[in-house]
């Protein structure tokens, strides 16, 4: 592992995003626009925007990252730079960080403006802190920057990347509790709820939410995510092949 | 210093359920530029990719720089060009260089010095979009001279430039293999075979020839490369 490669790649997929306002507007802005118009949705019911408010923050950065990253690597395979670049030093995590280091830094900004957003101009209510809740925020967007990755190494085409976003985070979405909690899900699913990345993002972020700081379970839960995220990467790197047909 | 730097011996490539490479032998003498021509579809870029290490399914022996093709330590020390410019469209052309200087490991001035070999200068900072085909080419180009590599494998880098351009980066490549590097530069336009020390002619698969041009040109008792191509396949044909 070279990280001096690593902040290469990531120093230029950020050079590439300044010069793509419409896909940074849409990574910081879309985030928060969501949360509002779910505010909107349930402006007679306060108490039903208090309880899933606070899954949402966890879920909409996360499928919103998914989708720009899904298609990363694959951008790079079909224009040949990924062939240029696996004739040079650069190891497959190595360049898997690099994007995921550009990402995060994109998720930081992401996560300050729908928390301070839902919190303070939406009056979400929450027990715990804010900048846990921040923290957490900044994680399930890195959580769906891993996934994504993972899945654009999976994918042949961009065509079949953007399939993965149905097939990745739909079923992790319907189980992760924000629909139904997931103790009362049927034993079944809830044993698949416990081994989807997305459930723990939600309990964490809920966790947060509840009052129940990182001391009290919700640091475990950020600690869950903090594993899938890299062994969605590892995985990634494994899965991309320097030698194709 | 080695002799060979590349040494292929009964290359096979297996590709979907077909075999586009049919056991290819052939050395490239360090120091030398070497074209690869043939028609597009017979397997140049197959073989420029098993060379580089990107190719799956190869069987028989690639020895590039003494150790086996795709060797971890040969990263870096080979210049790749694909047929399509493989920069990126939305930087501009120091910041691409500058990326895989980066990469490599290799001091930026590098950046400056593949800039005027490639001739874009005056188009270093803008975006590689904006840029003609021909100019986007030179800045793939550049990109494989960082670091100075000892084997360079161009997959068709003068499709589409204009005859002076196309007169100036031969001279380059004869620049660079006087300063020891080994070049392999595939074309489909045959009139680029003279300006080559050595040429593979390849045709569905196979090597019909591995010679010098004149040699080639004297075998076949023309002075045109495409006739002694044609000669060459019938011949083959011939002896079937």
């Amino acid at each position: 592992m070279r990280l001096r490669v690593t902040f290469a790649v990531a120093a230029r997929v950020l050079a590439q995003l300044r010069r793509d306002h419409r896909t940074v507007a849409m990574l910081i802005v879309l985030p928060a626009l969501l949360v509002s118009l779910m505010w909107w949705m349930f402006t007679d019911s306060p108490n039903t925007f208090d309880r899933v408010g606070g899954p949402l923050l966890a879920v909409f950065p996360a499928i919103i990252m998914f989708i720009v990253t899904s298609v990363a690597t694959l951008r790079e395979r079909s224009t040949g730079t990924l062939s240029r670049l696996f004739t040079m030093p650069m190891g497959k995590l190595d360049f898997l960080l690099g994007y995921a280091l550009a990402f995060a830094l994109i998720a930081v900004v992401q996560a300050a403006v729908v928390v301070t957003i839902a919190l303070y101009a939406l009056d979400l209510d929450i027990r715990g802190d804010a900048w846990q809740l921040g923290v957490v925020a900044v994680l399930d967007g890195v959580l769906g920057t891993a996934l994504g990755l993972f899945a654009s190494a999976f994918a042949a085409t961009e065509f079949q990347a953007v399939q993965m976003m149905p097939a990745v985070m739909i079923p992790q979405l319907l189980l992760c509790g924000l629909l139904v909690p997931r103790d009362q899900l049927p034993g079944v699913l809830e044993a698949v709820s416990d081994v989807l990345p997305l459930s723990y993002a939600v309990d964490a972020v809920g966790g947060v939410a509840a009052g129940n700081g990182f001391g009290e379970g919700a640091g475990t839960d950020a600690l869950v995510v903090t594993v899938f995220i890299l062994a969605a990467l590892a995985l990634g790197a494994a899965t991309l092949k320097r030698r194709t047909a | 210093m080695m002799k060979n730097a590349v040494e292929c011996r009964d290359v096979v490539v297996i590709r979907g359920d077909r075999e586009v490479l049919h056991g290819v032998d052939f050395d490239l003498r360090a120091g030398s530029v070497t074209g690869l021509l043939g028609p597009s579809g017979c397997g140049k870029t197959t073989l420029i990719r098993a060379i580089v290490g990107l190719q799956a399914k190869v069987t028989g022996d690639v020895q590039v720089l003494g150790l086996p093709a795709g060797a971890a330590k040969l990263r870096g020390r080979i210049g790749y060009v694909t047929q399509e410019p493989s920069v990126y469209f939305d930087l501009t052309v120091t910041e691409n260089l500058r990326f895989f200087a980066a990469v490599l490991g290799v001091d930026s001035a590098d950046v400056d010095r593949v800039i005027d070999a490639v001739d874009l200068r005056s188009h270093a900072h803008e975006r590689v979009d904006r840029l003609s085909g021909g100019q986007q080419s030179r800045a793939s180009l550049a990109a494989a001279l960082l670091g100075d590599p000892e084997l360079l494998v161009l997959d068709e880098p003068t499709v589409g430039l204009d005859p002076v351009l196309r007169r100036d980066l031969w001279e380059l490549f004869h620049r660079l293999a006087e300063a020891g590097a080994t070049l392999l530069v595939s074309s489909h336009v045959m009139d680029e075979a003279s300006r080559c020390d050595r040429l593979l002619l390849m045709r569905d698969g196979v090597l019909l020839a591995d010679d010098s041009p004149q040699a080639l040109l004297d075998s076949a008792g023309t002075v045109d490369m495409e006739q002694a191509f044609l000669t060459l396949i019938d011949r083959k044909a011939g002896a079937r």
